[in-house]
């Protein structure tokens, strides 16, 4: 049966249907303790080809550490059947050690005590990097993560940007075909979040590492990914392009226009007046409709000084689907 | 085979760090280094006290007190000095940097194993070292090739128990790995990690356990045949030659442990 389930040759991660349950007991008095099963990781399958950029969010305790904690090995999952370039990740985890890179926004894989540079040098000895590529991958990675002033300096003396900069490098010097990225941007000044997010792109676009990273802020998805995937709850509410979001959260997009003057509102089905000021009106529309015929219809019916189109946010976007998810779950 | 191998290497790897850790704070190191050579110089003072008080303890004299005494604090120094930090394995695991240990590409037993890394622990092997020759130059024995043979025998088996028991030590701190304590790490953060004790068991308690244990059943046979004495049960004459047998099974089983605990591991929910 196996070749009916055998996914495209590309799919380099592959998610069957994957859980991690844990069993968490509390204590809810004296000696008393009561036991609980939390289903971290709940049935989610998905498929990321080579090369892809995926950001994978959800709000805090949705189960994002989980899922790369289990691509990464470090924990099995409790069902369900899960591959990274075929590989087994909790039962060959070793082996597949030299194949990824993990950088966890919270921890560090850096000495604390020694100069940057040493972390790096036991990274070469210990992933066994050939002299020539540890070289030409360091210096990519101090060139473009501005690291140069940094190497001598104890890692303990850097601040959290400088240090997360590090740690991708840290990450990279084995040339792994796939960078995992838990949080990376958590804390971050906006200096050091558009550093990352830069480098990153460069990573996916020039050197087509595939990148899946974790996040609850919305702003590295938009920068960075063309595909997103939403997990609450341990489950996947959504896997597609960041556009498509919007549809599945029925969010709009607001066309605001600047008339003339002062008129009542304006009637252009399906969109909707939800604002009016002076001259000044708000139009909301269906995210997933083109805005097109609607600015051709206003521009033709009304005296048209000034128009522009506003996205949705997605912040809002995705409360919408929690909500709706809340309620059926409820119904 | 390749595994032991790569396991010694990524040992060797992160000691190397941890020395050169250390380093930086080079007067500290100084100030650490100065006072264990103090610390050991009194246990010195306090080892000669105590012999002073005895000249003869169930029928052995002090030279082979000394003797089974330099053995045992000998095969613990190198077992300290190899696997000495294990306990710190319970805080890595509560606070999350475990995990890092297990996404690189060697054995986590080695990592963990290496993990602070201290040269000051020589002193309690430069300690029993000493006694021990002490002893082996007093001794009133017949020196046989098997015998000669059988004493750094001894002292290898020793450590390797040792360092079983350190091992199945670290399993137990993975097992222990309590929901509640995920519970807690997650919902106060630092002040549980700071409040909570290194090891669930107290640190002391085990070491005088796994100190007593191999002391009891493997050292006193072998250095009864050594000593030419009678052994302590009716046991055959080939049973000095089990220490090394013993080590091999409680290396086996501290393996086993280890094995079940990693597989166990659930990290932690932050
Ligand atoms: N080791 C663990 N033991 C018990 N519960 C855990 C553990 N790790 C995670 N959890 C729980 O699983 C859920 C998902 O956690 P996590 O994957 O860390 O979420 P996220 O990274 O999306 O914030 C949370 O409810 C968390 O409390
Ligand atoms: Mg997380």
């Amino acid at each position: 049966m196996d070749q009916v389930v055998d996914v495209a040759v590309d799919a380099f991660i592959e998610l069957d249907r994957v859980e991690k349950v844990f069993d968490v007991r509390k204590k809810t008095g004296f000696l008393r303790r009561e036991r609980r099963q939390v289903r971290a990781v709940d049935s989610i399958s998905f498929t990321v080809a080579r090369g892809e950029m995926v950001g994978y969010i959800g709000p805090n305790g949705a189960g994002k550490s989980t899922t790369i904690k289990m691509l990464t090995g470090i924990l099995t999952p409790s069902g369900g059947r899960l591959r990274v370039a075929g590989i087994d990740p909790s039962r060959e985890r070793t082996k597949l050690a030299h194949r990824i890179g993990v950088v966890f926004g919270q921890r560090t894989t850096l000495w604390w005590d020694l100069p940057l540079i040493d972390s790096y040098k036991l990274m070469h000895r210990m992933y066994r990097i050939p002299d020539a590529r540890y070289r030409e991958n360091l210096d990519r990675c101090v060139e473009l993560l501005e690291l140069a002033d940094l190497l001598d300096v104890p890692v303990r003396q850097l601040s959290l940007g400088q240090r997360m900069r590090g740690d991708i490098a840290a990450a990279l010097l084995h040339d792994p075909e796939v960078l995992y990225l838990d949080e990376p941007t958590i804390g971050l000044d906006v200096i050091s979040k558009a550093k990352v997010r830069g480098f990153l792109r460069e990573l996916n676009t020039e050197r087509g590492t595939t990148v899946l990273l974790t996040t609850h802020d919305l702003q590295d998805i938009e920068q960075l990914c063309s595909r997103v995937m939403v997990i609450d709850h341990g489950r996947l509410m959504y896997d597609g392009p960041l556009t498509g979001l919007h549809e599945v959260g029925e969010s709009e997009r607001t066309l605001v226009v600047d008339l003339e003057r002062e008129l009542p509102p304006i009637e252009a089905a399906p969109a909707r007046v939800v604002k009016v000021e002076g001259p000044r009106q708000w139009l909301a529309f269906p995210a997933s409709e083109s805005a097109a015929p609607l600015v051709a219809r206003v521009a033709a019916e009304y005296p048209l000084v000034d128009l522009s189109v506003r996205e949705p946010d997605i912040e809002a976007v995705i409360a919408k689907m929690y909500a709706g998810e809340a309620e059926k779950a409820v119904s | 085979m390749s595994r032991l191998g790569e396991g010694v290497r990524a040992y060797w790897l992160i000691a190397g760090m941890w020395v050169r850790s250390s380093m930086t704070y080079r007067t500290s190191f100084v100030v650490t280094m100065f006072g264990n050579l103090l610390m050991t110089g009194l246990d010195f003072v306090g080892i000669l006290l105590m012999f002073s008080q005895v000249d003869s303890l169930g029928g052995w004299g002090l030279p082979e007190i000394a003797f089974l005494y330099g053995l045992s604090v000998t095969s613990f120094g190198i077992a300290d000095l190899v696997l000495g930090s294990m306990d710190v394995l319970g805080a890595r695991i509560r606070d999350g940097s475990f995990d890092i240990l297990l996404v690189r590409p060697a054995p986590v037993l080695a990592q963990i194993g290496a993990d602070r890394f201290a040269v000051r622990r020589l002193g309690r092997i430069t300690q029993g070292t000493v006694v021990l020759v002490w002893a082996l130059a007093s001794v009133d024995v017949d020196w046989s090739a098997a015998k000669v043979l059988l004493v750094p025998v001894m002292v290898v088996s020793g450590a390797a128990i040792f360092c079983a028991v350190f091992v199945a030590g670290a399993a137990f701190q993975i097992f222990a790995q309590d929901a509640s304590e995920v519970q807690n790490a997650f919902t106060y953060g630092g002040t549980t990690l700071l409040q909570y004790p290194p090891t669930v068991f107290g640190k002391d308690f085990v070491r005088g356990v796994t100190f007593m244990l191999p002391l009891a059943f493997v050292n006193w046979v072998p250095a009864s045949y050594v000593l030419d004495r009678p052994y302590p049960l009716d046991l055959p004459q080939w049973a000095a030659f089990a220490p090394p047998l013993v080590a091999v099974a409680c290396g086996a089983l501290g393996g086993l442990a280890w094995r079940a605990g990693l597989g166990s591991y659930r990290s932690t929910g932050s």
